[in-house]
């Protein structure tokens, strides 16, 4: 297994960049990529990466995923793997999605064109404005999704996780909107650090539950809410958050957020003309890349690029970035890369932005990774806090601290001499900034009143 | 580590405890808690006063199948320095002293990133007769299963009130000759003392019975020598984890050994045989 470094990922990607110019060579390029990733699987995955196959009938993507959760769970989640695949068949059902996509979320979200930030990195640069949907966050897509499925299954009682506080916002939202009892587990740590989000999450007539056992963030959160789920398992719908989890959530939250990947696709063929070089987004559990990924995934001119939280930096040890420094493992019912030390016990995380600061990754991208279809690179606290500041001041948009780790990792891009004036690339701007004022405000040393 | 020790079998455990006319009791010890050298001593002794089987624990980061004791148990025994490694080494001086056969309860992360090879390879030769693994049904345990048969030890599945008969049926099959036990999780919910066993736990033990011959083993929220009582006349062994901890947790320090072990006795009395110490190993 080898383990990376921020410096070997970047120049990895460089000299495959470089190698770019012709059809021809970006074709060996990526044969050689493949060959590299085929090699590092050590569950040994390394094939081919085969779009719309997955996950299988066991919930596998490759050698990704399943269901690794305590017995009491196994005929709960066979229920909610029914129950889903019976809604999808349902014309009704997803009629009345896309409606309340359309009306209650704002969808389609805008895909923005970043003329002083293209003109900044070298490059046609699009921003897929999630931010601007209902909620502030992409979150609210698998929330709705979930919810009216939860409905469906005749449950009144949602739980959900939060790291960040926009699942548990995006979750109380739904619940208020669809008149159901909602409790959201929260490390005591996130609680602190977005007291925002979870005094929103209260207006919305939602129960907060701190969450004080292990680092006290979101991983610990969602065991909490595994527990809860373990002991009212009859009555209650556990609406995960992120595409992680036993099968079926990781399949059920990309198929929700992929909204993402179909509007972005089909308005940037309206808008550019053509599909873009590079898209673009963070990685913490992962659903919105999945969901911007996941659409784009079958075109093979198209360049993946998953961006995970450096922290203090990878050297530091204090970082989320899984899929660049993580080997597999299985934490919270799938196997997938897995931040752990040599002992297996999960280790804890690191990034100012609480929406990455998860040690695990959903398995789907660790088949992306595996099978070197999409590559995953870091970006630290303070790279992510410049693209922030110049979100802010240039294009006027003030970006979720999470989202402002895709644009960082595209301004490096562009800082390198990777990207080309005539390239088009799309970076999901997953949520907005609204919240992470005070984090922001603290970095930078400045008081709040 | 002595790698020539036999591997105890379980089923002999049970065998034995059903000829006595009693129920099994299997009580809990966490490896490195409240330290490397009291979970050793608690483990001897609650061998050598008649324990019929040992479960030793295995601390987790994130244990999501139990409640706050075992959790705190297993935070402190991180904090010490306890690992997988560890409780394997624990395992061998124990098995090295007592014949009490022990079974090994551990998250499924831990063993996959010791290698399950290499892992069964290890605790076979550390005295270890089956494996609990709370995270992995038996849809995703066969890598596990087959390696651990290959050692002589057995995979005790668990099967819980919210398992249908179908799942039941798979687990008798797949646990058929095993020479382990079925664990039924008394209630859906995690691991913790309960003053009272759920009112169900007699139909659902039955529901198992009626399906596999293996011995059952009754656990979460057994707590009391009421409970055991209760479950000798429905199953075949009680297993008995937070509750032995809060005990140790009562005890002051110099006491702690001796407060679990008569606590154990307690529950003994309450198995159905009056005189455990004829039947505790030697």
């Amino acid at each position: 297994m080898l383990h990376y470094t921020h410096e070997t990922v970047i120049s990895r990607e460089a000299s495959i960049f470089l190698m770019a110019k012709s059809l021809k060579a970006a074709q060996s390029a990526t044969d050689a990529q493949k060959k590299t990733q085929g090699e590092e699987a050590s569950t040994g995955t390394g094939t081919t990466y085969r779009h719309g196959s997955y996950p299988d009938a066991r919930g596998r993507f490759g050698d990704f995923g399943g269901r690794f959760v305590p017995e009491s769970l196994m005929a709960a989640l066979d229920e909610l793997d029914a129950a889903y695949a019976n809604a999808r068949q349902d014309a009704a059902f997803m009629a009345a999605l896309a409606e309340q996509e359309r009306v209650y979320t704002g969808r389609p979200t805008p895909l923005y064109f970043a003329e002083r930030l293209s003109r900044r990195v070298g490059a046609r640069v699009y921003l897929k404005r999630e931010d601007l949907a209902h909620t502030g966050a992409h979150k609210i897509n698998n929330a709705l999704g979930q919810g009216l499925l939860a409905q469906r299954m005749g449950k009144r009682r949602i739980l959900a996780e939060t790291g960040a506080g926009q699942h548990g916002v995006a979750t109380a939202t739904v619940c208020a909107k669809l008149g159901m009892e909602c409790i959201v587990y929260m490390g005591e740590e996130d609680i602190h650090r977005q007291s925002l989000n979870v005094f929103r999450m209260k207006l919305l007539g939602a129960e907060v539950r701190p969450v004080t056992a292990g680092s006290r963030t979101l991983k610990d959160a969602i065991n909490e809410a595994m527990r809860d789920w373990v002991t009212n398992v009859a009555t209650t719908y556990y609406l995960i958050g992120s595409a992680v989890g036993p099968h079926p959530y990781p399949v059920m939250v990309r198929d929700f957020q992929s909204v993402i990947g179909r509007e972005a696709r089909a308005q940037v063929l309206a808008e550019a003309g053509r599909l873009p070089d590079v898209v673009v987004a963070c990685v913490g559990g992962g659903s919105n890349s999945i969901g911007m990924f996941y659409p784009f995934a079958g075109d093979e001119s198209v360049r993946l690029v998953g961006v995970e939280a450096g922290g203090s930096g990878i050297a530091s040890g204090k970082h989320s970035a899984t899929l660049v420094a993580g080997r597999p493992g299985v934490l919270h019912g799938a196997l997938s890369y897995l931040l752990q030390d040599a002992d297996g016990q999960v280790i804890e995380t690191h990034s100012i932005s609480a929406g990455l600061d998860y040690p695990g990754v959903g398995p789907e991208h660790s088949y992306l990774r595996a099978t070197g279809r999409a590559t995953y690179v870091a970006a630290d606290d303070e790279e992510a806090l410049r693209a922030f500041r110049i979100l802010s001041e240039e294009e006027g948009i003030i970006p979720a601290l999470e989202s402002s780790h895709a644009v960082a990792a595209v301004l490096a891009m562009g800082e390198r001499g990777e990207l080309a004036a005539e390239q088009v690339v799309v970076i999901n701007l997953s949520g907005r900034g609204d919240k992470d004022i005070n984090t922001v405000a603290k970095a930078l040393d400045v008081t709040l009143e | 580590m002595p790698n020539t020790l036999r591997v105890r079998p379980i089923a002999g455990a049970f065998a034995r405890a059903k000829a006595e006319g009693r129920v099994a009791l299997i009580p809990y010890v966490m490896a490195g808690y409240p330290d490397v050298e009291t979970s050793e001593a608690l483990a001897v002794a609650l061998g050598e006063a008649g324990a019929d089987v040992l479960e030793i624990g295995v601390p987790f980061s994130d244990p999501l199948a139990d409640g706050a004791t075992i959790q705190t148990a297993s935070h402190h025994a991180l904090e010490q320095g306890m690992t997988l490694t560890g409780a394997l080494a624990l395992a061998g001086r124990v098995s090295a002293q007592v014949a009490t056969p022990l079974v090994l309860m551990t998250y499924y992360n831990p063993i996959f990133s010791y290698g399950i090879e290499r892992f069964c390879e290890d605790a076979s030769a550390a005295g270890v007769a089956g494996l609990i693994v709370p995270d992995l049904p038996p849809e995703e345990a066969a890598p596990l299963a087959t390696a651990a048969e290959q050692r002589g030890i057995a995979l005790n599945f668990l099967v819980t009130p919210t398992s249908p008969d179908e799942r039941v049926e798979q687990v008798a099959r797949v646990a058929k000759g095993s020479g382990g036990f079925v664990y039924c999780v008394s209630l859906s919910g995690v691991t913790g003392a309960r003053a009272q066993l759920p009112e169900h736990l007699a139909a659902f033990v039955a529901r198992v019975r009626a399906r596999t011959d293996l011995p059952l083993a009754v656990g979460f929220g057994v707590a009391r020598a009421e409970h055991v009582a209760e479950i000798g006349r429905i199953a075949d062994g009680a297993v008995v984890a937070s509750a032995l901890l809060n005990a140790v947790d009562a005890a002051p320090p110099e006491k702690r050994v001796a407060t679990t072990v008569a606590f154990l006795r307690e529950l003994q009395s309450s198995t159905g045989q009056e005189t455990p110490e004829d039947t505790a190993a030697q």
